[in-house]
């Protein structure tokens, strides 16, 4: 869907770089790229580097950067295009889906996109650069990026240390720095949802969005919230911040 | 960012932190703040990290150190001008957002998960 969008807009001056967040790196990542066949930049980030040095919380989310390397947008929540057939996945989903997801899929549905202002946007800025309203001045630009203050920097600290933990194999000890994280970063999104993914139920593609405890074995989940639960707690309709213009 | 040393080179520091490191002190974009001591041939990286704010949190039974970003202004962005962002892609090949520098970029996380 993006790598239209991009081969549409590569030759006015554009270019689409693609970050997947993934303490799992490319083995989590590489059936997603391999099925998207990118032209554009596609990139592995396994310790959220972009949550420290970009303020992204949730996924999917966009920068938009101008051609002398100044941030016109920051991390915002990026809708997918439009899709003109109405086509919304790229996966099918077995028939015999667990009581689980036929939940998630509902709460996910409630969840705000504000795809048509965020398009037409993004199309305006493509076409005008500085000219665009859509594009906002330093100032405004960093005054619209995330509240951080020390606590918060801190969590992203104890985020680095739990994926790396992790990658080392010691994934007890990251629980409790992922643990951490989440307690000084309740806005990060990704940074639970990272933490829940490596906790898998089942086998397959969706083990890793379970994200919650295994009806087997509740007692085993180490972690305070899951995705179902603090969906619902926080209102699939918050789930993603208004578009602002 | 990362550490298996509690002492870093100064490009590592750079790419890492997004904040560079200059005669007038630490610099991100137009924002430089200035440090006791200037950095030599290495970074030592719980002196500088207290100078500009950034929280580290130590687990050395794993050899591991991780350095916070900095939260100058109480925001996640200091400055409007982007890190030089260095990332891998899916075989191991470095990329350089400064490489795309004369065009637009849309930067788009995501995750399978």
């Amino acid at each position: 869907m993006w790598q239209a969008l991009r081969n549409e807009l590569h030759p006015k001056g554009f270019e689409l770089v693609t970050v997947g967040l993934d303490t799992e790196g490319a083995a989590g990542c590489r059936a997603f790229i391999e099925a998207a066949r990118p032209e554009h930049p596609s990139l592995i980030d396994r310790h959220h580097v972009l949550a420290d040095l970009f303020g992204v919380i949730n996924i999917p989310s966009s920068v938009w950067i101008d051609e002398n390397g100044m941030i016109v947008r920051p991390a915002e929540t990026a809708p997918a295009p439009p899709q003109p057939d109405g086509k919304t996945s790229q996966f099918s989903l077995p028939a015999d889906l667990p009581q689980r997801f036929v939940e998630i899929r509902a709460e996910a549905a409630k969840i705000r996109k504000d795809t048509h202002a965020y398009h037409a946007a993004l199309r305006d800025w493509v076409e005008r650069g500085a000219a665009s309203r859509f594009a906002l001045p330093p100032d405004a630009v960093v005054e619209r990026s995330r509240p951080r203050d020390h606590a918060k920097a801190l969590g992203h600290a104890h985020f680095q240390l739990a994926a790396q933990l992790e990658m080392d194999g010691h994934h007890d000890a990251a629980v409790r720095h992922f643990r951490e994280a989440h307690r000084l970063v309740p806005d990060s999104w990704t940074f639970r949802r990272q933490a829940w993914s490596l906790e898998k139920v089942g086998e397959g593609p969706l083990a890793r969005f379970w994200q919650g405890p295994n009806p087997d074995a509740s007692h085993a989940w180490p972690y305070e919230g899951d995705w179902l639960s603090d969906v619902r707690k926080t209102g699939a309709e918050n789930y993603n911040e208004p578009w602002r213009p | 960012m990362l550490l298996r040393s509690p002492r870093v080179s100064i490009s590592e520091f750079e790419a890492g932190t997004g904040w560079q490191l200059k005669p007038e002190g630490a610099c991100r974009g137009e924002v430089c703040i200035p440090l006791s001591q200037p950095p030599g041939e290495s970074v030592d990286v719980s002196r500088v990290a207290k100078e500009l704010g950034m929280p580290l949190v130590a687990a050395p039974e794993f050899g591991l150190w991780a350095l916070g970003p900095a939260s100058i202004g109480s925001r996640a962005l200091a400055s409007a001008q982007a890190p030089d962002l260095r990332l891998p892609d899916l075989s191991g090949q470095e990329f350089r957002l400064s490489s795309l520098h004369g065009q637009k970029v849309l930067l788009y996380a995501w995750a399978p998960y």
